[in-house]
């Protein structure tokens, strides 16, 4: 109050003061904000004059993803966010296909099988080089797999795709030796039928002995391969820069001078970041935001061919999901093809097998439990449960390419669920807990997925659904010993239809036993600048930007 | 004062020892099982047991402590499970990008927030006074998720004055030295390129200045308003003294210090990491560093990212103190 009389009299005389230094201040502002702005379209441009960084072409590919990796060693880690990178910098013995998982040379240029289906021989390519200089050759293969089979799963997790390491009873191979230098011997114990498939998966990248050696457990930050790019520069959470290895041995390849992985969390920021040009290819496009990216004329969207599942789990142990019938009436109750038009953007396949149909062996005259509500309610009366009963629905806390929207896709089935009469209560935990309680058999119902590694069907049905994965991948603790049969007959079987056919035979027990609610085979999809051209995303998640190029 | 100084570190020591035990107690409550996570979606129970011995989690909870508070006094701040790389190395670019975030964050803040409070006091109740104490409780308000979207969508999209997110252009890297890019390039001679980081900078660290920004301009108003009706103000009017400079020197000083508190608060705090705005904005600090750990269950970058945190608030909080004595010469922290 005081304050107001003492400065009542020239009151207005203070208004115009403050009036000119709100101007100033304003002033100030606007041409400091202006000053950045003329600045920004100078230097970065993306927007106006795309072609200016780096020279006279555009050559640099900037790649925006979710999450950093955690490890360039590819052999150390089974994280999807790691072999993209390393897909790069490794190559592999054989590799699949531009976008499907069939068998072509890859450092190796031919190779044979006995007939025993007990002995592979690799012809190698000759003049290759690793990118510190040294020679690729058998040697080098050798000693790939003697570090690797000396490992252990912590440090070479996925290595356990031959069976476990070298004092494990399951490891299938016997020994590998360096027959000439550019002849590689493999000798297994029995047949394995995905063996081919499994040399060709990113983990098994080539690396340079010498390297390894002078590195150690630095390894996994100083790769050395034999790929298409080179590492240059990590900068954890941040960036992580490649390129051109000059010396690569497939002429004219790669096109691109630099490739460069950003991480931006936010999948929206990520989109924004394309839009103004900071980044050429963006990976994990909500289906949601797909429209605007159409709606874009300087934007594309590109598809990842699918080989994923995403499905709802039912613990064959748990009351009352022991009961078949009890399972197979909540297979009656589901709608997919409602979630798959609100939070897929109807861009997935209705599932009615756990394995995607782009994988050999696939059971396509399985007819998918249709829904009908009126069925389900039978099939429970029938069970004993005419009144229903309530149950946990657990939801992922995260999103995967399977699964996108997982707590919104959970209310959508509990929704279907109250119809016949089910109350499901939805749940959810952080991610870690999730698993080890998905582990352990301790949800009633749960969602969750799959993305093949090899694109085997192996790697679907005898990792998520036999009796050997309960503890690991076998959430529903499903256990039939007529399926265990036929996968185990199916895993050493060499002759490729007689395997179809027992898969096919396999997807009929699995159907009628329904541990699961199949749901969808997703298409992920990624989104590029419009002048991205050639951008093949590999059904595995993975895929080396050799002939990527900016048109 | 030199003695008031080495007191209070030392009495650092009790607190961060104190830190360390409560932190450890809460991880170690938590469900999920490190062993698991590293291994994934494809690991066999026998190799989760055997990683949970070859990392020790299945000793029991004390001697795992004693053995991290042994390291810590070697000054070894544990190696990430995630990473498998020295956290005394990794964490330093973390901290340095969070370090710039703030500074930059904070200088907006205290500039805009300490002249919008005065301004406010100066002309209360006028409508820059109800126009500015509006725009700051929106300030407190608003979702830094939303805000900051909303900023890429006008200052990039529309505008195209800047970029959305990240440090750097990443067409034309940084070569790094103290990660402090402001300083690297300016060391490096790069001009050009310490103005892409300072185009970085803006909107990311508008983002984090809002709530900041508001807190100080409604702190520095009220103490204004307080220090303004006192009776020297009124002397110092009646003998003819500037309004301008009443304002600016002489109440001001007299206000300053439960803003410095603040001030001080608020630094110590954005230090620690902003999770979302560094979400965001893509950027690679402290806070997304520690979110990730926890998610990894990586142990030992949980355990000493909070206790380096926590060093730092308390630090930051003893450098606002040492400054009290600056800007008030009565307060004289003796013996």
């Amino acid at each position: 109050m005081i304050n107001k009389k003492a400065l009542g009299g020239k009151k207005t005389l203070m208004s115009k003061k403050s009036i000119k230094l709100l101007l100033i201040f304003l002033l100030a502002l606007s041409m400091f904000l202006a000053g950045c702005g003329g600045k920004t379209t100078k230097e970065t441009g993306g927007k106006k004059e795309p072609a200016t960084s780096g020279g006279s072409a555009k050559d640099t590919l900037v790649y925006g993803r979710g999450g950093d990796s955690t490890s360039l060693d590819p052999i150390t880690t089974t994280e999807g966010e790691a072999f993209k990178v390393t897909e790069n910098i490794f190559e592999t013995l054989l590799e699949y296909g531009e976008q499907d998982t069939t068998l072509h040379p890859g450092l190796a240029k031919e190779w044979k099988v006995s007939d025993d289906g007990l002995t592979y021989t690799f012809k190698l390519q000759e003049g290759v080089k690793f990118h510190d200089g040294t020679d690729f050759n058998a040697d080098a293969v050798v000693f790939n797999f003697d570090r690797w089979m000396n490992g252990n799963e912590d440090k070479f997790p996925y290595y356990t795709m031959f069976g476990g390491y070298k004092a494990d009873e399951g490891h299938v191979i016997k020994e590998v030796k360096a027959v000439d230098p550019y002849t590689v011997e493999f000798v297994l114990k029995r047949p394995q039928a995905p063996f081919l498939k499994n040399l060709a998966m990113s983990p098994f990248g080539i690396a340079s002995p010498t390297a390894v050696k002078k590195f150690g457990d630095d390894f996994r930050k100083n790769p050395v391969g034999t790929g298409p790019f080179k590492f240059v520069e990590w900068k954890q959470n941040d960036t992580i820069t490649l390129e051109k290895n000059p010396d690569y041995w497939q002429k004219g390849l790669p096109k691109l001078n630099k490739v460069v992985f950003r991480v931006i969390p936010e999948n929206t920021a990520r989109l924004n970041a394309l839009a103004n040009g900071e980044i050429d290819v963006m990976d994990g496009l909500n289906n949601s935001d797909e429209a605007t990216v159409k709606g874009n004329d300087k934007l594309q969207v590109i598809e990842r061919p699918s080989m994923n599942v995403g499905y709802l789990g039912l613990t064959t142990t748990r009351k009352p999901f022991d009961n078949k019938l009890v399972r197979q009436a909540i297979n009656h109750a589901v709608n997919k093809k409602d979630i798959i038009k609100a939070f897929y953007g109807g861009k997935a396949l209705a599932a009615k097998n756990p394995m995607p149909p782009s994988i050999e062996g696939y059971n396509d005259s399985i007819k998918d439990y249709d829904y009908d509500l009126e069925k389900a309610k039978a099939l429970l009366k029938e069970a004993g449960y005419e009144k229903g009963f309530e149950i946990d629905l657990w939801a992922m806390p995260v999103a995967r390419p399977y699964m996108p929207e997982a707590q919104k896709v959970a209310e959508v089935i509990q929704a279907d669920l109250a119809k016949i009469n089910v109350k499901a209560k939805i749940q959810s935990v952080d991610w870690a807990t999730y698993l080890q309680k998905a582990t352990k058999g301790e949800f009633d119902m749960f969602m969750l997925g799959w993305t093949g590694d090899n694109g085997d069907p192996d790697n679907f049905l005898y990792t998520l659904l036999d009796k050997d994965s309960i503890g690991s991948n076998n959430y529903s603790q499903y256990s039939n010993d007529e399926l265990h049969d036929v996968l185990i007959a199916a895993q050493t079987e060499t002759e490729q239809a007689k395997r179809n056919e027992l898969y096919k035979k396999a997807q009929e027990i699995i159907h009628d036993d329904a541990p699961w609610v199949p749901l969808v085979h997703s298409t992920p999809l990624l989104a590029a600048a419009k002048d991205v051209a050639d951008y093949l995303p590999h059904p595995t998640g993975s895929e080396a930007l050799t002939k990527v190029y900016f048109k | 004062m030199f003695t008031y100084t080495v007191r209070r570190i030392l009495s650092l020591i009790p607190v961060l020892f104190g830190m360390t035990l409560v932190v450890f107690a809460i991880i170690h409550a938590i469900p999920g099982n490190p062993a698991q996570v590293i291994l994934g979606q494809r690991a066999t129970a026998e190799a989760i047991a055997t990683l949970t011995r070859e990392l020790g989690l299945d000793r029991p909870w004390y001697i795992q402590y004693f053995d991290y508070i042994g390291q810590l006094f070697q000054g070894d701040l544990g190696t990430s499970l995630r990473t498998r790389g020295p956290i005394n190395v990794e964490i330093w670019p973390y901290l340095a990008a969070t370090f710039e975030l703030t500074l930059v964050a904070m200088i907006i803040a205290v500039i805009v927030g300490v002249n919008a409070g005065i301004i406010s006091a100066w002309f209360s109740k006028s409508w820059f006074d109800y126009v500015a104490m509006v725009l700051a409780l929106v300030g407190v308000s608003m979702p830094i998720f939303w805000l900051g979207l909303m900023e890429q969508w006008a200052f990039s999209i529309e505008l195209g004055w800047l970029p959305t997110t990240g440090r750097e252009n990443v067409r034309d890297p940084i070569s790094a030295i103290t990660n402090l890019y402001l300083i690297d390039t300016l060391l490096q001679g790069r001009f050009d390129q310490f103005w892409v980081v300072v185009q970085h900078l803006i909107l990311p660290s508008l983002a984090l200045a809002t709530i900041p920004m508001a807190i100080i301009a409604r702190m520095t108003r009220a103490t204004m308003l307080e220090v303004m009706r006192s009776d020297y103000v009124r002397t110092a009017r009646a003998k003819g003294l500037r309004m301008f400079w009443v304002v600016y020197k002489h109440s001001l000083k007299n206000a300053i210090i439960p803003v410095l508190t603040v001030i001080g608060l608020q630094t110590g705090l954005l230090l620690g990491g902003a999770i979302l705005t560094e979400t965001i904005f893509g950027w690679p600090g402290i806070g997304r560093y520690l979110y990730d750990a926890i998610a990894y269950r990586d142990y030992p970058v949980i355990q000493s990212g909070i206790l380096l945190i926590a060093a730092i608030f308390v630090l930051i909080n003893l450098i606002v103190d040492l400054l009290y004595v600056f800007v008030d010469p009565r307060i004289k922290y003796n013996k």
